[in-house]
């Protein structure tokens, strides 16, 4: 697994510049991410774990280290369209139906018209959104329109999915069938997840391995491999593994916020 | 298996009635509050017209109480009418009124348009119909080059910065000169490039009022995505011009509906503004000042109806278009 890494960051640092004082939202992050890992990022609102997803994404400039996207720097593998990004907002174009959704990033990166049919029908059959292309945003439920805006990131087959609490707005029952059939979906395409989170069961759930991270400075506390297997029905949240797993990431937790107070 | 269809399924009877409530729901408030302003109206003829009647009636040998003119100057209207009960009716049936009734505003309005119509001279410079199909030429196209230019405006303020700072100062400045003052100059300067005729500077006027709206609804409709929607585009690596065409206008639309309704009222009413102060002839301006000039009030009345009247036509054209559009865009609802 860590024969070539997809994403690596060496000390990186990354500080705002605000009118009254510099706010070091990543200081010193080190994270070697290897080809189909899934990766969850946690920690307490300010730990910098959507400011690391969206310095991959290219999204903010770091203010110091080095980071290597596809041993690319994030720009040119953003234009190497080497990821997909999902929002915590579905953020679909009300004017636009889920098919045509789906199709904007083909649109924009010049698909031909046949291709666009094409891979909108693929994508939307692999999210189960299978007779929806022609509905418009508002006649779906909420957790349809997270799966239609997953399918809108999968469209263009990166290899990269980032996901910044994509389920964060949804509630518990929608939130443990997305999850099952995310793990499925990284199953059958074998892409690199990043996935931000603040839910523990979410992130042990999900991940192969659980980066902790804490805040003031935003910094990584602990990284864990998880020990489950790759089958995981929802019961797995029940076993001892599981709730030792989840033991480890709230003492991770704890300790940052006890370092900080 | 047991569950009645007949209560979860509505029967043609409930969606009828449905429907009428609904209509009636919308219309009966609209009835009642024009049933009142016709009220106050009808309420106000007699004082407004008494002094007129008494002058008439005294004029035509009638007692009147006080008896001179000039006596009755130093009395309230009110006093006035409850001094001569008899001549109030008067007040309703003059012909150069100081306020018109209702009656005689929907006469004069019927005979100067339905019925010069009905006998063909519907573009006879007494019809008001060909007055505002004058001023309703001036107002399409001041409309046209005021949304050009807004909409234009609006794409460079939002795209640029420097012009962001530099062009919307003096847009709000532009808004604080009073019209009237500016109309003449505008019919001056028009004249002296050598453009002939009335048209293009009553379209200009008119253009200068109704871009405003329609540059302000716009600069706010462009910037209307949110960071996550541009940041979703920029992981895309869209180019400004994609972002533009497929997030940045198309989220507008519903701002440039609101703004080009307002618009095409101040165009209007800019395209009237032009007619009034330049000795044009033709127009529902010129006839407002005509009325004036001539002491005509029903003239006056008639043409200030048919200037509201176009105006609620076309805002409710481009209402229409609006659901239209909205519908077909798939944000109608």
């Amino acid at each position: 697994m860590t024969a070539t890494p997809v994403i690596e960051a060496k000390n990186l640092d990354l500080t705002f510049q605000t009118a009254d004082a510099p706010v070091h939202a990543l200081r010193d992050v080190s994270l070697s991410i290897g080809k189909g890992e899934f990766v969850s990022f946690i920690g307490p609102s300010g730990c910098g774990k959507t400011t690391f997803l969206r310095c991959i994404a290219g999204l903010e400039e770091p203010t110091g280290g080095t980071l290597t996207v596809n041993g690319m720097s994030p720009d040119a593998a953003r234009r190497a369209r080497a990821y997909g990004y999902v929002f915590q907002a579905a953020g679909l174009y009300p004017w636009r139906t889920i098919g045509k959704n789906v199709a904007l990033p083909l649109e924009i990166m010049g698909y031909s018209k046949q291709e666009q049919k094409e891979r909108v029908d693929r994508t939307l059959d692999l999210v189960d959104l299978g007779g929806f292309a022609s509905k418009f945003p508002w006649q779906l439920s909420g957790g349809m329109q997270q799966r239609a805006s997953i399918a809108r990131a999968l469209a263009f087959d990166a290899n990269i999915l980032l996901m910044d609490e994509p389920f964060g707005a949804l509630d518990e029952i929608v939130r443990d069938r997305l999850n099952e059939e995310l793990l499925s979906l990284w199953a059958r395409t074998g892409k690199t997840v990043g996935f931000v989170t603040h839910s523990i069961p979410e992130a042990v759930y999900l991940s192969t391995r659980i980066v902790v991270m804490s805040p003031r400075p935003g910094r990584i506390t602990d990284v864990i491999e998880s020990p489950l297997p790759a089958e995981r029905p929802l019961d797995i949240r029940d076993s001892r593994e599981f709730i030792e797993v989840a033991h480890r990431v709230r003492d991770g937790l704890r300790a940052g916020m006890e370092e900080d107070a | 298996m047991t569950a009645a269809p007949a209560t979860t399924t509505p029967g043609p009877f409930r969606t009828a009635g449905r429907a009428l409530r609904s209509t009636v729901g919308g219309t009966l408030p609209v009835l009642v509050v024009l049933a009142v302003i016709v009220g106050i109206w009808y309420a106000a003829v007699a004082p407004m017209n008494i002094r007129l009647a008494l002058d008439q009636a005294e004029r035509s040998g009638a007692t009147v109480v006080p008896e001179t003119p000039i006596a009755r100057q130093e009395v309230s209207v009110w006093r006035l009418m409850a001094q001569n009960p008899d001549l109030v009716p008067q007040s309703y049936a003059q012909d150069r009124p100081r306020l018109p009734t209702p009656g005689q505003v929907a006469g004069e309005l019927w005979a100067t348009t339905g019925e010069m119509a009905l006998e063909g001279r519907a573009m006879s410079r007494r019809s008001l119909i060909f007055h505002a199909w004058v001023t309703l030429r001036s107002t399409f196209w001041g409309f046209l080059l005021g949304t050009t230019l807004g909409i234009a405006g609006a794409i460079a303020i939002v795209y640029s910065r420097v012009v962001n700072l530099s062009l919307m100062p003096w847009a709000i400045i532009s808004q604080t000169i009073p019209i009237v003052a500016l109309a003449p100059m505008i019919i001056v300067l028009s004249a002296q490039v050598g453009i002939e005729g009335r048209g293009v500077p009553k379209a200009i006027i008119s253009a200068y009022l109704c871009y405003f709206p329609v540059l302000v609804g716009m600069v706010k409709g462009l910037r209307s995505p949110g960071t996550a929607q541009l940041d979703l585009l920029k992981t895309y690596s869209a180019s400004s011009l994609q972002s533009f065409w497929k997030l940045r206008l198309p989220s507008s639309v519903p701002y440039l509906f609101a703004s080009l309704k307002i618009g095409i009222a101040a165009a209007l009413v800019g395209t009237i503004v032009g007619e009034l102060p330049t000795g044009a002839i033709r127009g529902l301006g010129a006839r407002i000042l005509i009325g004036d000039q001539f002491g005509t009030p029903l003239a006056i009345w008639a043409a200030l109806f048919a200037a509201a009247i176009l105006a609620g036509v076309l805002v409710t054209l481009l209402d229409v278009a609006q659901r239209a559009t909205l519908k077909r865009m798939g944000m109608g609802r």
